[in-house]
């Protein structure tokens, strides 16, 4: 450990690996240093623990009824209480937590690529193409998102697959119009020059050298998105537009629970305060990172 | 001829924005798995009936011409009619509009009338703990699902304490009472002199306006905050201590009144995704109002009355965005040139 040690902290690093490894282990110290950013890291690994043990702690299956013990309330038994057909919540949040990931996972997967494609495009090559581009990107930027998100996931008929493209399909313009703001600024760089001399091609240029410097912004706004992503996502569960029963999602739990909230509270409150937790860890996570990884905009 | 520049370039973005607004709602209206036609004929229709309808909505045509169609009507002001209600969706909307613009405006009200000292003391104090409270306070309202919190609120306030009025905007016993002339129930209740509907009024909206206003506070004491904090940075901030002016002076004259023009863009701006917001927060309560509106004409395949819906709040949207730049321009000085 020593040894590892010594090596991420000596004066002059003697290879690129252990160069990118030091400015990888000062970010984390600046990192570590904030509480607030390792409770959200905290929050957001527990999310990710639980999502893949869920077959071991959750107990019993989400699907098994249990008409007998509907509706009751937490107990040794069932921590979280049970829901109208008597399901264990807890066993149904447990499970609902892989839904939740792959959501978000998905959506991220396809929104920070194309933004990123569709902002170092415009800014790079400026012209036309850019102008085409950013007046599409603020088309999209100028919509209610929630509102498009739902006359898209009602068009295309509600499904979990249809709730990630509708929300993907709306929440990729942020991300060209930052990622062509970052484009901009290193557009005329000398290092970019020098590759052009070199006889670089444009698409080279771009994944080669545009790219990664606009990466590290783009992943900050990513995380702090995250926590809209599950509050966009719920909400669609909860209008009946997402993951359909008896699938554990858990806006769709809250929306079942919301017929028995005033006498059994804890059928909706349970998911809620599940949603609650997972996107206050990414929000958490999110500052830290601002933070780290872009002093500059750490004020606000 | 700057001036005349400008607007001709602002005309023209508010014109390409509304295009491609129109334009998605076309594509979304195309794509939807249910036959317009079966729709009005039914499935027993005869297949002459059904081909009549066909060509009556212009679905024979090439799709560039049907778009055409399609601007043209909107432009009309005709989004056609509700298969729910039965009505133009257009009339549809302008029912129940109003319930949505007085909640979103009492949750903005809310929003500003707390976030902004909430905002300015979180600066002045920054660091300390009412600092760490606004901030608490903020990022539990960037967390929590809204139509959680407006369940709880209910179970809590309505069910358990009974402080407040249940879902809906009026009591069962005053509906109908009051001849609607503005649609907002609390001034219509104020101009008529009708006392105990207001109150009654009140007790329902009171709740989920706070639910909404909360959101528009966490984002509202945010922006305050971070303004503030690069303003009572600045040096007239000094110059005007060293000259012995009272600090709540300095505070919230000088350094506030400085705030004001980026503040009012962050104001309308939250005051466009509040009607966005509205839409889980009136399915919750069920408030009768638009976002309601479109919530319910999905559920029955409506799609005329949920693009219509989705338009209208599109073009409010882009009005409001509209609305902040032009505020801006107008108030600061330095963004005129």
């Amino acid at each position: 450990m020593s040894g590892l040690r010594a090596w991420l902290t000596e004066p002059v690093p003697h290879s690129r690996a252990q160069a990118r490894a030091q400015a990888w282990w000062l970010a984390w110290c600046a990192f570590r240093a904030n509480p607030m950013a390792m409770l959200g890291l905290g929050l957001v690994l527990l999310l990710v623990l639980v999502a893949l043990s869920a077959p071991w702690i959750a107990g019993r299956s989400p699907f098994e009824q249990d008409l007998a013990n509907r509706l009751s309330p937490p107990s040794a038994e069932h921590w979280l209480g049970t829901d109208e057909l008597g399901r264990d919540i807890w066993a149904r949040i447990v499970w609902g937590s892989r839904i939740t990931l792959a959501i978000v996972g998905i959506v991220v997967v396809i929104v920070g690529p194309l933004g990123l494609l569709v902002g170092t495009v415009a800014g790079y090559l400026g012209g036309w193409v850019d102008t085409v581009l950013m007046r599409l990107t603020d088309v999209f930027l100028a919509f209610p998102r929630l509102i498009l998100a739902l006359a898209l996931a009602a068009a295309l008929g509600p499904g979990i697959e249809n709730a990630i493209l509708a929300i993907a399909v709306t929440a990729w313009p942020p991300y060209a119009r930052l990622a062509r703001a970052e484009t901009l600024t290193i557009r005329n760089s000398d290092f970019i020059a020098a590759a052009i001399v070199q006889g670089a091609s444009t698409p080279r240029i771009l994944l080669g050298h545009v790219v990664p410097l606009c990466l590290s912004s783009v992943i900050v706004r990513l995380t702090l998105d995250m926590a809209g992503i599950i509050l966009t996502a719920a909400g669609l569960g909860f209008l009946g537009l997402g993951a359909q029963p008896p699938a554990p999602e858990w806006g769709a739990m809250i929306a079942t629970g919301r017929q028995y909230v005033l006498d059994q509270w804890w059928v909706a409150a349970m998911p809620g305060a599940a949603i609650f937790l997972v996107s206050l860890g990414f929000n958490l996570l999110g500052d830290g990172l601002r933070d780290v990884l872009d002093p500059k905009r750490g004020a606000g | 001829m700057r001036v005349l520049l400008l607007v001709l370039r602002t005309l023209g973005t508010l014109a390409l924005t509304f295009f491609g607004l129109l334009a998605v709602t076309f594509v979304i209206g195309r794509v939807v798995p249910i036959d317009p036609v079966l729709k009005i004929v039914g499935d027993r229709a005869l297949p002459e009936v059904y081909e009549r309808v066909r060509q009556e909505l212009g679905l024979h045509l090439p799709i560039w011409q049907q778009f055409l169609l399609y601007l043209q009507k909107v432009l009309a002001g005709d989004f056609g009619r509700s298969a729910l209600t039965g009505q133009p969706v257009l009339a549809d909307i302008a029912r129940f509009f109003p319930a949505t613009v007085e909640l979103a405006t009492a949750a903005t009200l809310l929003g500003v009338l707390l976030g902004v000292p909430a905002g300015v003391v979180a600066a002045v104090h920054q660091g300390r703990w009412p600092d760490h409270l606004v901030r608490l306070l903020g990022l539990v309202g960037y967390s929590v699902p809204v139509f959680w919190l407006g369940l709880m609120g209910l179970v809590l306030f309505y069910a358990k304490l009974g402080w407040v009025e249940g879902p809906g905007r009026l009591g069962v016993a005053f509906e109908d009472l009051l001849e609607p002339t503005t649609g907002l129930l609390l001034v219509d209740a104020a101009l008529a002199g009708e006392w105990e509907i207001f109150e009654n009024a009140l007790g329902h909206l009171i709740l989920p306006a706070s639910v909404l206003g909360y959101f528009s506070l966490a984002y509202i004491s945010r922006m305050t905050r971070s303004f503030m904090l690069a303003e009572l940075r600045q040096e007239y901030v000094t110059t005007a201590r060293v000259k012995g002016v009272p600090e709540w002076r300095v505070v919230w004259r000088h350094a506030l009144g400085n705030c004001m023009v980026p503040l009012v863009t962050v104001i309308a701006l939250s005051y466009g995704s509040l009607l966005e917001g509205a839409v889980l927060t009136e399915t919750v309560f069920a408030w009768p109002g638009l976002g309601r509106y479109i919530t319910d004409s999905l559920f029955n395949a409506d799609m005329n009355a949920v693009l219509g819906g989705t338009i209208v709040v599109g073009c409010v949207f882009i009005g409001l965005n509209l609305l902040s730049d032009l505020l801006y321009r107008l108030l600061d000085p330095r963004a005129r040139t």
